[in-house]
């Protein structure tokens, strides 16, 4: 279904511009080092995959990507992570306005305990003063923006905690949206999702891309090749091989990729 | 049935025997004192109760000096122990998770939490009344504050724990600053349990004697002012349910209901909100 839109001859790579790129990372929970010298880009307006076995480290590059690891004490990142050719790993960089520019969707939906309607403009009160009307017209695009508008239009005082797992992670994806990131980092969005909801979130990813750059984290290697332009296999800390998503599937250059891809290992 | 089977069974059996007496005996010890509080209780009752001062010895009177003295105090004991109790639990389940000086918070707070309510009395005393040089409502209202810091400290500690992480993580994704990830999405997810540890600390402390004797004192008549005695229920009790006085011992079984149903109408609002918040 979505296949046509991802299927189309990614643009020749080197006319395309960098929104991030991650040179040399080294990450470190404690003494463990949990990705090694990796370095990838992430394309504007294209959608990255990132895949491999469980415990390859993906999930941790994309917890470096908008800095969510510095939550937690004894986790450090060095390297260089740029966005828009800044290093975001600078300690100077405000880590606020980073996520602000760097949104994230998670793997479990994380609907607030709130109405549908202030799930996503809390986000956006905190950095902008709208009028009613004018926050009322974002709530309703970003709602749109995530397809799950027309299921809740009349119950947007509901609790975002009556809905399905499905319309909360769309709910969530909302949320991401309204405050108008430039990247969204995806954690595996549809692993908790029934198959109709996946189609749902997977067919929105896709055209998201058009107004943001996007990295999604899988384990489903067809959604990979559904949604994404580019794929980069990870496999014990190390980034193997990253390259367009079509080649990957079809003519892996590593052998680890291949023996993954078939299903050898992992 | 084998042997071993048949031995299982008997040990089951006697366990639970041995578990369904204790439970009786607390059931009956519990059902005992409730009908006795009951049967003197509702015979004094009556609407000058709460309409009339405490009177001397030997005539007719009521509580009303009493009972709007322990709402005073319970009421500036939660108002002073409670914003403490919540900043320290919020200090502990969201800033200092992992740091030492929480474990000896935790450690510490434990101790107050089951220190004798006589013992903070004595505390409060000392700090307030002596230097003073009189007794006084306001130092009733700390000692109860002392009583209420820790029974919070714990619930929010605890309530906030419950809150699980990811959700912290979501609003931490949309840029919140540590601070508005926890007043806007932590204490929200958190609030039944909130309140229900405020109620239960206004449970504990409104039925407290020993550590208002030594500050708040007592007072036979009307008083509103803060910095002087003031009745509470508890105190007023004490006293009349030990002295010889007929009309005395009414009103102290009286009193004694009137805090026996506040303390149990508070509990089952707790209760109620934590079904709440388990059922969401």
């Amino acid at each position: 279904m979505t296949n046509a839109l991802s299927q189309e001859a990614p643009a020749s790579r080197d006319k395309l511009a960098e929104k991030m790129s991650v040179r040399n990372l080294d990450f470190f929970y404690g003494e463990t080092r949990a990705l090694k010298s990796v370095s990838v880009p992430l394309y504007a307006n294209q959608a990255t995959a990132f895949i491999g076995p469980s415990g390859c480290g993906k999930s941790t590059l994309l917890r470096v990507l908008n800095r969510m690891y510095d939550l937690y004490p004894r986790q450090r990142a060095e390297g260089e992570v740029l966005l828009d050719g800044e290093n975001i790993l600078n300690p100077k960089q405000d880590i606020n306005a980073l996520r602000a520019r760097v949104g994230m969707v998670f793997q479990k939906p994380t609907p607030f305990p709130m109405s549908i309607y202030d799930n996503i403009a809390f986000g956006v009160r905190l950095y902008e003063k709208l009028g009613k009307a004018d926050m009322d017209e974002r709530v309703e695009k970003a709602l749109r923006g995530a397809a799950i508008w027309d299921e809740v239009k009349d119950k947007l005082n509901a609790s975002g905690l009556s809905l399905s797992g499905g319309q909360q992670q769309r709910l969530c994806i909302a949320r991401t949206v309204a405050i108008q990131p430039e990247v969204i980092l995806f954690d595996e969005p549809c692993s908790a999702l029934d198959p109709i909801s996946t189609a749902k979130v997977e067919e929105l990813i896709d055209e998201m891309r058009r107004d943001y750059t996007i990295a999604i984290v899988t384990h489903n290697m067809q959604q990979a090749v559904r949604v994404s332009q580019y794929t980069a296999f990870m496999y014990l800390g190390e980034m193997v091989e990253f390259d367009d998503t079509d080649k990957i599937f079809t003519a892996p250059k590593e052998r680890r990729t291949q023996d993954y891809i078939t299903g050898r290992f992992g | 049935m084998s042997a071993l089977q048949a031995a299982r069974k008997t040990r089951s059996a006697v366990a639970m025997g041995l578990c369904v007496a204790s439970a009786g005996v607390g059931l009956i010890a519990l059902a005992f004192i409730l009908a006795a509080l009951f049967w003197n209780g509702f015979s004094g009752l009556n609407l000058k109760v709460f309409t009339e001062m405490t009177p001397p010895p030997g005539s007719a009177g009521g509580l009303l000096n009493a009972i709007v003295g322990s709402l005073i105090m319970t009421f500036f004991g939660v108002l002073i122990g409670a914003p403490l109790g919540m900043f320290a639990g919020t200090y502990m389940a969201e800033y200092g998770r992992n740091s030492k000086l929480t474990t000896v918070v935790r450690f510490i707070n434990d101790i107050l939490l089951s220190a004798p309510s006589i013992v903070i009395g004595l505390f409060v005393y000392e700090i307030t009344v002596v230097q003073m040089g009189h007794f006084s409502a306001i130092a009733g209202s700390i000692a109860l504050a002392f009583l209420v810091v820790p029974v919070v400290v714990r619930t929010t500690e605890d309530m906030l724990n419950l809150v699980p992480g990811s959700l912290r993580e979501a609003a931490t994704a949309l840029g919140l600053p540590r601070s508005l990830v926890i007043r806007h999405v932590a204490y929200k997810a958190a609030r039944a349990g909130l309140i229900t540890g405020l109620l239960l600390a206004v449970a504990r402390v409104s039925g407290e004697t020993a550590p208002l004797l030594f500050t708040a004192l007592n007072n036979q008549f009307w008083s509103t002012k803060l910095d002087a005695p003031m009745a509470s229920l508890p105190v007023v009790i004490f006293q009349f349910a030990l002295s010889p006085y007929k009309e005395w011992q009414q009103l102290a079984w009286a009193g004694a209901l009137l805090i026996t149903l506040a303390v149990l109408a508070l509990s089952i609002t707790a209760r109620v909100l934590g079904a709440q918040r388990t059922s969401k």
